[in-house]
């Protein structure tokens, strides 16, 4: 008797929403037994970490502006790995955007008009779309892997940020501590509420744009055909070139403007470390989100919950805020796990033998 | 600055050198296989707290079996979801790092900042640990050390030595001709892997057990994605990996000595020379097909579709 | 009568209650921001027992919250945002790096008192402390020159800021003065606190021939790596002696629970006002741990006379001459740097090897 796995007919639309609605089901279950075999109240744990953060008004600012980030680097990330090009430094692209914003803002400094924060978006996304090409511009000219490409450049980046940091752009009142000057009032997003900034309004348009291109845009239909045939895209002259530098500078762009609203709204300076892995978990909210400007908008606000139950649990429990990763993880696995279900069935084999009637059977089934 | 000192830092440099070894040799070989687990920071931090609470509670050696036992956990989770449920590989070894820095964080947490009562100790080799400073740097190091060296010779000659590891080979050039060939790649894959993630464990309990000794969270401070590179920057060669390791290790110590000696040089520039190397690397072998088919393993993370 | 008795039991009840409130209202919420974990020794271990005798000097009239591995930086402000928001109206953050975000929390919070440790930055509600700290470190530097067989010492530090490298500096003082011919080399690990790199850069300064070292960051690291090698070493903050029972020299020690008390003393009774404290070895605030057996007897005593020498202010760890690196003179014989001088110290003076990280 074996459990054989028989890809469907058609994908089960029933575990198309249900599959990750369990996946999360099954995150908080692990989650509470992680907490209960630990000593920890799990009941406490499970609130504080999942529920507690949105219960106030500032936390649910706090919210957006931690899924701002998530969603807008991910639906950038998104076109990429619809047309199977695995852009997996966008960790890198966002640090880039947001030295390279920063750099603008403290090269007008004290100026703040308006003009500023304009250039300092343009000059975030140029960062992070520079920082893109590259392993764009390695993998259509020489063939290279994009996958280690991309990745190695992530730790290039923050080497360059701490170069950056203690260097050129070190704050000269700061007694020498590793950051950057704060920035002046007006280059930074206006607040709607709490901690929420207009910032929020960029992931809104880019949620839409990225709707728009996949759904409407006839580049995103090739981006997709490149991506699941590729040798229909060749008969159909669609260029596998132009989708891998269109995946790579739209990321990359995308990232870079993630970055450059981190620090223009909560940060408001360049300081030591200020990304808990915005880049990585975007690709995580890729996934989870099932690479759909709509699923991945929800991952996002998921995933920026576990940040925030991570500080929660710091604050009451005094746990690690790295036990976010835990969670976020665990989502991920399960999201995983349930995509086979979606693609594919599970068969019970009874015996080798009987192989007529099995198949009759077969066929009469599900 | 006298040869004694020198040799001293030529010790410090090789044990840095040894949880790279650790970690790249169990992802040469998952790669070799055709699968690219990028959960190795994630392994060798579940692999550190677990070595280090098993050394806490019951000694050095049950310390060791737990990182293994950690990392081999570890990757089969890696595994059945990317060889039997077939998802995506790039995805699910992120999730593996995010996943495995929060985990040890969290169970990490009684045992921070305590002091292992266990060490490890160190083996001389009689009369050779006692030449001149050839001895102190080659015959008197910890056991783990020696293990280090000891397995990449081992990973050498199975791979290229032995049938089994002209299968693994074949496996990760083209799954679908070994499969042909009644070969089951799953299985293979699943041992490779699981290899993997024991050496990742190994590598972290190296850190925790042997280097700083303790347990802090992240202690692994980016090692497993060095150890990543390395593998690329190694052409997928475990002799190589030996050399790199020693370069990537030496780094860190040629950073430390030229800060205290007030020689002026650029600290993150060194830092990031691994991985600028391993893109260089990469641009080497990667200029024409022929190049790419002598190095990298032809199927490296492409997902296996048995046909039957 | 039972439902006498029930009424009696009820206002006794409600009495009770009500002082108990009364209590509750009138008793001080203090919250604490550490950088790094509390641990058995080092820079939050000592906050954190100021924080516990505080408790004990107070009794009920306090209560005291901490949240530990605290990173510098965006993180805290929301941390100390959420201890100002929920009720504690004394809140200590105890690192450099807090600093603009205590400030920033502290607009918005004017009713409670904010206390930065090692700040720069002082505001209506916001006092800074400090200790001086050089002169527990220039007497430890005394130990280590006479200690030292290979003139060459180690010292492991975290971040370049003015505070560190005047501990360096007093220390380099220190050894001077007994021993001119000894070096001091520095390694900058980059972060308060990370064992793995502090033994790592230990080690480097051990294997350079460094035979006693010390250190300005937050983890026994560095002790234990010098009881490993068998060379000596001295601690800072802590006592560190249980990590290196044979390497252990001495070390400056940090004493804040008087400290704490006091100023708990003046929030609770309105009179607490915003300034910027540098209490030293006369107040009680800094002491050398106890010395470690290979210490002999005519160290013991120099030392411990110059320490009576600083608490009656007969002696300063940087009166003149003081010459930078580069053999300049910064304070004329005879003359000793000022308070504002030390502040914004950024140099290196004469006996250190390494240079100090370029801007």
């Amino acid at each position: 008797m074996r459990v054989k796995l028989e890809p469907r007919v058609a994908s089960s639309q029933w575990m198309r929403y249900g599959g990750p609605v369990m996946a999360l089901a099954a995150t908080v279950i692990v989650g509470a037994i992680l907490f209960a075999a630990l000593g920890k109240n799990p009941a406490n744990g499970i609130y504080a970490f999942f529920i507690a953060p949105v219960t106030t008004l500032p936390g649910v600012a706090d919210l957006l502006v931690k899924a701002t980030p998530l969603v807008i680097c991910a639906i950038g990330l998104s076109i990429g790995f619809r047309g199977n090009v695995w852009n997996i430094g966008a960790e890198g692209q966002l640090i880039v955007g947001a030295v390279c914003g920063g750099a603008m803002a403290l090269a007008f400094y004290p100026d703040d008009g308006w003009y500023v924060l304009s250039f300092m978006v343009l000059a975030g996304m140029a960062g992070g779309m520079a920082w893109a090409a590259i392993p764009a511009f390695l993998r259509s000219r020489f063939n290279v892997n994009e996958i280690l490409t991309s990745l190695m450049l992530t730790y290039v980046a923050i080497e360059l940020w701490k170069y950056m940091i203690t260097g050129p752009l070190l704050d000269p009142g700061g007694s020498s501590f590793p950051q950057s000057r704060e920035f002046p009032p007006g280059t930074l997003f206006g607040v709607i509420f709490e901690s929420a900034r207009t910032s929020v309004l960029f992931a809104v348009a880019v949620i839409l744009a990225g709707w728009l291109f996949m759904t409407r845009a006839l580049q995103g239909f090739k981006v997709d055909v490149v991506g699941q045939a590729i040798q229909a895209a060749h008969y159909a002259g669609f260029s596998q070139r132009r989708v891998v530098w269109l995946s790579f500078l739209v990321a990359g762009g995308a990232a870079g403007l993630a970055g450059l609203i981190e620090i223009t709204g909560p940060i408001k300076q360049l300081p030591l470390k200020f990304t808990p892995g915005y880049g990585f978990v975007a690709i995580i909210v890729a996934f989870v989100g099932r690479l759909h400007p709509v699923g991945m908008t929800i991952a996002a606000l998921l995933m920026a919950l576990m940040f925030l139950g991570g500080d929660e649990l710091q604050f009451e429990l005094n746990l690690p805020p790295a036990i976010a990763g835990m969670f976020q993880g665990l989502l991920l696995f399960f999201v995983l796990a349930s995509e086979v279900l979606i693609r594919f069935r599970i068969r019970v084999i009874r015996s080798a033998r009987r192989t007529a009637p099995e198949a009759s059977q077969a066929g009469a089934g599900e | 600055m006298n040869e004694d000192q020198i040799v001293q830092l030529l010790i410090l440099m090789l044990k840095g050198a040894s949880p790279l070894i650790f970690a790249a040799l169990g992802e040469l070989i998952v790669e070799k296989s055709g699968v690219l687990n990028l959960g190795v920071e994630g392994m060798m931090l579940m692999g550190a707290v677990a070595g280090f609470i098993g050394a806490s509670e019951y000694g050095f050696v049950v310390g060791i079996f737990f990182a293994m036992a950690a990392g081999v956990l570890m990757s089969l989770l890696f595994g059945v979801l990317t060889l039997s449920l077939v998802s995506n590989q790039v995805a699910t070894g992120l999730a593996l790092t995010i996943f495995g820095i929060g985990l040890s964080a969290f169970v990490g947490i009684p045992f921070e900042s305590t002091k292992l009562e266990s060490t490890i100790g160190v083996i001389e080799i009689p009369l050779l640990a006692d030449i001149p400073l050839l001895g102190p740097l080659l015959f008197k190091h910890d056991p783990l050390l020696y293990l280090s060296i000891v397995l990449l010779a081992l990973v050498s000659w199975f791979l290229y030595r032995t049938r089994g590891g002209l299968i693994l080979r074949a496996v990760g050039e083209s799954h679908d001709a070994a499969h042909a060939l009644g070969y089951s790649v799953i299985k293979i894959r699943y041992i490779a892997v699981a290899f993997g993630g024991a050496m990742a464990g190994l590598g972290g309990a190296y850190l925790s057990l042997v280097l700083t000794p303790g347990w802090e969270q992240d202690m692994t401070a980016q090692r497993g994605w060095i150890a990543l590179a390395l593998v690329v920057f190694a052409t997928w060669r475990p002799m190589r990996v030996l050399v790199g390791a020693w370069l990537f290790g030496g780094l860190t110590i040629l950073n430390l000595w030229a800060q205290s000696q007030g020689i002026g040089l650029p600290q993150q520039l060194l830092t990031a020379l691994p991985f600028l190397a391993t893109i260089v690397v990469l641009v080497l072998i990667s200029r024409d097909a022929a190049m790419i088919r002598l190095n990298a393993p032809a199927s490296l993370g492409k997902p296996f579709h048995p046909t039957s | 009568m039972k439902l006498s008795m029930v009424f009696k039991g009820a206002a006794v009840a409600v009495a009770v209650t009500g002082l108990a409130a009364t209590a509750q209202a009138e008793q001080l919420k203090v919250g604490f921001v550490y950088v790094s974990p509390i641990g058995d020794a080092g820079w939050t271990y000592q906050h954190d027992v100021g924080r516990k005798e505080m408790l004990k000097a107070l009794g009920g009239k306090v209560s005291a919250r901490f949240i530990e591995k605290v990173p510098e930086g965006p993180d805290s402000e929301r941390i100390i945002r959420r201890l100002a928001r929920s009720g504690h109206k004394l809140i200590f953050t105890t690192s450099f790096g807090y600093g603009p975000y205590t400030l920033r929390v502290a607009k918005k919070y004017p009713n409670a008192v904010f206390m930065h440790a090692t700040g720069a930055k002082t505001a209506k509600n916001v006092g800074t402390y400090l200790a001086r700290f050089y002169e527990g470190r220039y007497l430890t530097g005394v130990v280590a020159g006479k200690m030292t067989k290979s003139n060459n010492l180690g010292y492991v530090a975290a971040i370049p800021i003015p505070e560190v490298i005047r501990g360096i500096n007093a220390f380099t003082m220190g050894v001077r003065s007994v021993n001119p011919k000894a070096q001091v080399r520095v390694i900058w690990t980059g972060s308060w606190f990370d064992p793995g790199k502090e033994r790592q850069a230990a080690e480097t300064l051990i294997a350079q021939g460094a035979d006693v070292i010390t250190q300005h960051t937050d983890s026994p690291a560095p002790v234990q790596a010098a009881e490993a090698k068998g060379v000596y070493a001295i601690g800072y903050h802590s006592d560190m002696s249980k990590h290196g029972t044979k390497a252990h020299l001495t070390a400056a020690v940090h004493n804040w629970g008087a400290y704490y008390t006091k100023i708990a003393k003046q929030v609770m009774a309105g009179t607490w006002k915003s300034g910027a404290y540098w209490g030293g070895i006369k107040d009680g605030i800094i002491t050398l741990a106890p010395f470690g057996a290979a210490v002999p007897a005519d160290v013991r005593k120099l030392v411990t006379e110059r320490q009576a020498a600083i608490a009656a202010g007969n002696l300063h760890p940087f009166q003149g001459p003081v010459k930078g690196q580069d053999g300049k003179v910064i304070v004329a014989a005879g003359k000793t740097m000022s308070d504002h001088d030390m502040h914004g110290m950024n140099y290196y003076v004469e006996g250190i090897v390494s240079k100090l990280p370029k801007k």
